[in-house]
């Protein structure tokens, strides 16, 4: 294992912001690991440094298969989880809309860029991301529809799903969409949780990338076959959004089975306590995303449900 | 008339309300031509607030001028707005990088998507915006090449000093002034003056700019003051000035000022030694348009804009 300084940036105030990098193996740009680009990405941090951890230990025993590389970041933008800040803490732009980046353009851009010249030309890249919703998904594998997408590729992970996204033209600026478009397989690995450490899944996201690397040939490494995953186009999950506010009660979780018309959750009226609205499932199908705030506005997506799929 | 565009429950006890003021005179025409000036889309960003209030001052003080329908949008943003921050409070995404919006987004999605269908049909469109709490801004049109040919004429005749325009970039296919001109609303952005701040001498001129576009559409039919003739721009003639070191900036050059190549126009210090860590230069000659108000820089902070080519015209 090699670790490394990938980029740096001096700061004003602070010591620098060195984007510190582990290469394992040597060869071949194989696979490109990233963890949190965002401050508040406490468990795609975790999730990395267990599997840094995982990579040492089976590098020692020459677990790494000879000509192949492996890079692992585990945080981006640690100035800002350092002082509790999703983004950049000095201007909020997202580091994770700034990709490709620019090496002569503004700081983000600058830095987007850096990382960007260090993980690009990786044969596959994997990121462990967090979504704009605030809520909590099964985990998965997600993938932009960019056209170079490769859904059997992601099958591989062995978790539960893959969900296909079309991408908007904010998705543009993404790590996941400028992998794809500089010919890397890129995948975006979510788990359940993003500003806190959830044991369980960060367990299943580490295997779920062992078992990947040791598919593609480029660990020797053995674990459970996993999950043959359901594929899904993000645009065919059922949406289900509330039409009051208040105090919201959630009574379904993600992964779990549920039934046209059951109760989903409850807004109760945040003076008098009293349930003012039910959340009724439109469909049959297991929960796929759940918001999880204790707070709801009207008209906001609390459910997206994967329709006619059971246990 | 103030009218509820959008309202959404907010958790407990308020809801999130966009209004827009409507005016239009009391004798109604058979088909009016409409115009919606729409701001505060970003939260630090107040110009427009000061465009909002004059433009209603001014109408209200000559309504039998009015020959159209004026809708007035001084908060699309509101919680922004009231709580000084740029985006949404609690929401991930730039209001301006949400549009056209969909009624099975998030509320957010659903609000943009209301306020689209509310200017759907308008005959014009003027977005208001201040840079942002960084830089200051002179007062301009930005116009995506792919509708130069349809808004330069439009922009030439509110009253700005540059009109650039820049080349598309899809991340920009989500704003507001892209979706409307997508629909048919030819909709310009304006960009003056910096955040958190209200710089009346441009609000002034936007405003006789504004009354000067709705006397053009037939919208208004009162007194204009002179309108000045803008420079229009394209990409290559822009000289861009980012920071090498951190530090503080020390501007020198100041908006409209001409510079020559090489010129010092700012210098960034360290206060911890007193050294000067760069002398920043002006990368071509011509007029600084863009200039960095706030002083803590890093590496890659963009501190200065310049227009080129001008000394030559």
């Amino acid at each position: 294992m090699k670790k490394e300084v990938i980029y740096r940036l001096d700061s004003p105030y602070r010591e620098s912001l060195d984007i510190t990098g582990y290469r394992f193996g040597s060869g071949k740009k194989s696979a490109c690991i990233v963890g949190s680009i965002r401050g508040n990405e406490v468990q795609q941090l975790y999730v990395c440094s267990q599997l840094i951890k995982k990579l040492k230990e089976l590098e020692q025993h020459g677990a790494i298969v000879s000509d192949n590389e492996i890079m692992v970041i585990p945080s981006v933008n640690h100035h800002s989880m350092n002082i509790g800040k999703r983004f950049w803490a000095v201007d909020n732009t997202d580091v994770n809309r700034m990709f490709p980046g620019y090496d002569k353009g503004e700081t983000t851009q600058r830095i987007a860029a850096g990382v960007f010249d260090c993980v690009k030309n990786y044969n596959y890249g994997i990121q462990f991301a967090s979504f704009y919703l605030p809520g909590d998904f099964v985990p998965h594998v997600r993938m932009m529809e960019t056209g170079y997408q490769n859904t059997s590729l992601a099958n591989l992970f062995g978790l539960p799903y893959v969900v296909v996204r079309k991408p908007r033209p904010i998705d543009t600026t993404t790590l996941n969409y400028n992998w794809q478009v500089w010919e890397t397989n890129a995948f975006s690995v979510y788990t359940s949780e993003t500003d806190v450490v959830d044991e369980v899944s960060a367990r299943q996201a580490v295997s779920a990338v062992l078992r990947f690397l040791t598919r593609m040939g480029i660990l020797r490494y053995n674990s459970h076959s996993g999950y043959i995953a359901s594929i899904i186009d993000e645009e065919e999950l059922t949406i289900v959004k509330t039409d009051a506010a208040g105090i919201f009660r959630r009574l379904k979780c993600p992964g779990e089975e549920v039934h046209m018309g059951e109760v989903l959750g409850e807004i109760l009226d945040p003076y008098e306590g009293e349930v003012i609205r039910q959340v009724v499932s439109p469909t049959d199908g297991i929960i796929f995303f759940s918001h999880k705030k204790p707070l709801v506005t009207e008209s906001e997506i609390v459910f997206k449900i994967i329709r006619r799929l059971h246990e | 008339m103030v009218e509820t565009v959008v309202s959404m429950g907010l958790p407990v006890d308020e809801h999130l309300v966009i209004r827009k003021n409507r005016l239009m005179p009391e004798e109604l025409g058979k088909e009016l031509k409409r115009i919606g000036i729409v701001t505060g889309t970003h939260g630090d960003e107040l110009e427009g607030q000061f465009v909002c209030y004059e433009l209603n001052r001014r109408i209200q003080e000559h309504p039998e001028y009015l020959q159209g329908i004026v809708d007035i949008y001084p908060a699309f943003n509101p919680l922004g707005i009231d709580s000084i921050t740029r985006g949404i409070p609690m929401f991930d995404l730039d209001m301006n990088r949400i549009f056209p919006g969909s009624e099975d987004g998030p509320m957010m999605e659903t609000i943009v998507r209301q306020l689209m269908d509310d200017l759907a049909g308008a005959d014009m469109c003027v977005d208001i915006h201040a840079s942002n709490i960084y830089l200051e801004e002179m007062p301009q049109v930005r116009i995506n090449e792919e509708t130069a040919e349809r808004l330069v004429p439009y922009a030439k005749m509110i009253n700005v000093d540059f009109v650039w325009v820049h080349a598309s970039a899809t991340v920009l296919e989500s704003t507001l002034a892209y979706s409307l001109n997508m629909i048919g609303v030819p909709t310009l952005v304006v960009e003056m003056g910096v955040g958190m701040r209200i710089t009346e001498s441009y609000g002034c001129q936007l405003v006789e700019g504004i009354l000067n576009l709705m006397k053009e559409m037939g919208i208004w039919a009162g007194p204009v003051g002179e309108v000045r003739t803008p420079i229009v721009s394209s990409d290559r003639e822009i000289g861009f000035v980012n920071a090498d070191h951190p530090g503080i900036y020390l501007p020198k050059a100041r908006i409209f000022d001409d510079v020559d190549e090489g010129d010092i126009i700012g210098r960034i210090v360290d206060p911890m030694t007193g050294n000067i860590m760069e002398e920043v230069k002006a990368p071509i000659a011509g007029k600084v348009f863009t200039r960095r108000e706030y002083p803590i820089v890093y590496s890659g902070s963009l501190l200065n804009r310049i227009l080129g080519g001008v000394q030559e015209q």
